[in-house]
């Protein structure tokens, strides 16, 4: 049983259990080394592939292992959160949040890792992102019609395309190998290349 | 202290990717950082005009249930700040400085850095997470939403990178 299935998100114990994982979701942005903005933005310019290769390495983990969790009976799909997806907010929001990722360097987590890093930069990201999510809820009220443009309510991708959770697993992990490989050899080219 | 390497990002992928599964089994959610940056953000301005962040329709529920920092994505972000923190100083990575490529100034490198932090923050609104929130939690939990904005992220990011280069590179 989970926090959100038994309606308990908002209380004590559920906000230790928060802290604790942020605990390990900071260390591990750190050690990666998303506390450097020049070496988010690397991957923009293909100069530092380590947010692709730590985020494809990140979501088929946790793909695998909801799988073998929801294969065991140990994990339901009750027992997690379904967001909605709605398409056309999420995707104008997408463009505009990479546009601001890029000129910053920085999204909000990697930011407050940057922030415990002494990065002045990264206090600023956040004083601002602050800032500009209180613009939206300002002009919120404006936008209830874009904001149900491609709505599509609380669905998942084994849902919409009719495929077993373990073949999408499979076609994610093979997808992400070939990434990996590819990035391998850009870095082994790359490293016998005579510095100009 | 002597700055130690970062750790090979596959090992540090997989202990990303344990963290969401934990989340995952314990909260029910997934991993967030946009929603407790909001949620400061409208405490302090708050402090200063209650009536209008009180019965604004986006913050207006938050302070029904008492105060918006009451929620377990806040914690998170605490979690988030003292584990980056620690990891910073152990490896001997904590130093206050402005990141900067050698072609752009520290006023300058912030005025970016304010600049895409109004855009990240309005846009981590509108699409109800940012990249961890929608990205990276929701492709884990396989909901569409989330490939869709990673998608968008990165066609946007690149078109944008040639327009700022000067701020990282030489």
């Amino acid at each position: 049983m989970t926090f959100f299935e038994t309606g308990s998100l908002a209380t004590p114990a559920a906000f230790v259990a928060a802290a604790l994982i942020g605990l390990a979701f900071g260390f591990w942005l750190e050690r990666a080394g998303f506390g450097s903005s020049r070496k988010l933005a690397g991957i923009f310019y293909l100069r530092d592939f380590a947010v692709v290769q730590v985020m494809f390495t990140a979501v088929v983990t946790a793909l695998i292992g909801l799988f073998v969790l929801q294969s065991a009976g140990i994990a339901t799909p009750a027992s997690l959160f379904t967001m909605e997806t709605t398409l056309g907010p999420q995707i104008l929001g997408g463009a505009i949040f990479g546009a601001g990722f890029v000129v910053a360097g920085w999204c909000p987590g990697t930011a407050l890792v940057g922030a415990a890093s002494g990065k002045l930069d990264a206090v600023a990201f956040l004083l601002a992102a602050g800032v500009g999510s209180l613009g939206y809820a300002a002009i919120y009220g404006k936008l209830a019609d874009f904001n149900t443009v491609g709505a599509c309510g609380a669905i998942t991708l084994p849902e919409v395309l009719g495929v077993p959770i373990g073949v999408l697993t499979a076609a994610v992990l093979f997808m992400a190998l070939v990434m990996f490989a590819v990035i391998a050899r850009i870095e082994r080219a790359r490293s016998t290349e005579v510095p100009a | 202290m002597e700055r130690k390497p970062y750790w090979n990002p596959y090992v540090a992928g997989v202990g990303l990717g344990l963290t969401m599964l934990v989340s995952f089994v314990v909260l029910g959610t997934g991993l967030g950082a946009s929603g407790a940056i909001a949620r400061g953000a409208a405490a302090v301005a708050h402090a200063a005009a209650p009536a209008t962040l009180e019965s604004n329709a986006y913050t207006g529920g938050w302070f029904a249930d008492g105060s918006p920092l009451a929620h377990y994505l806040v914690f998170m972000a605490v979690g988030v700040l003292v584990g980056g923190f620690v990891s910073a100083a152990t490896a001997g990575r904590v130093r206050p400085s402005v990141e900067r490529g050698p072609r752009i100034g520290a006023t300058g490198r912030i005025a970016f850095a304010l600049t895409g932090g109004l855009l990240a923050g309005f846009a981590s609104r509108m699409a109800g997470g940012c990249t961890s929130g929608l990205a990276l939690s929701g492709m884990s939990a396989w909901i569409p939403g989330g490939w869709v904005f990673l998608v968008a992220l990165f066609a946007a990011g690149f078109a944008v990178a040639p327009l700022v280069r000067k701020e990282w590179t030489s």
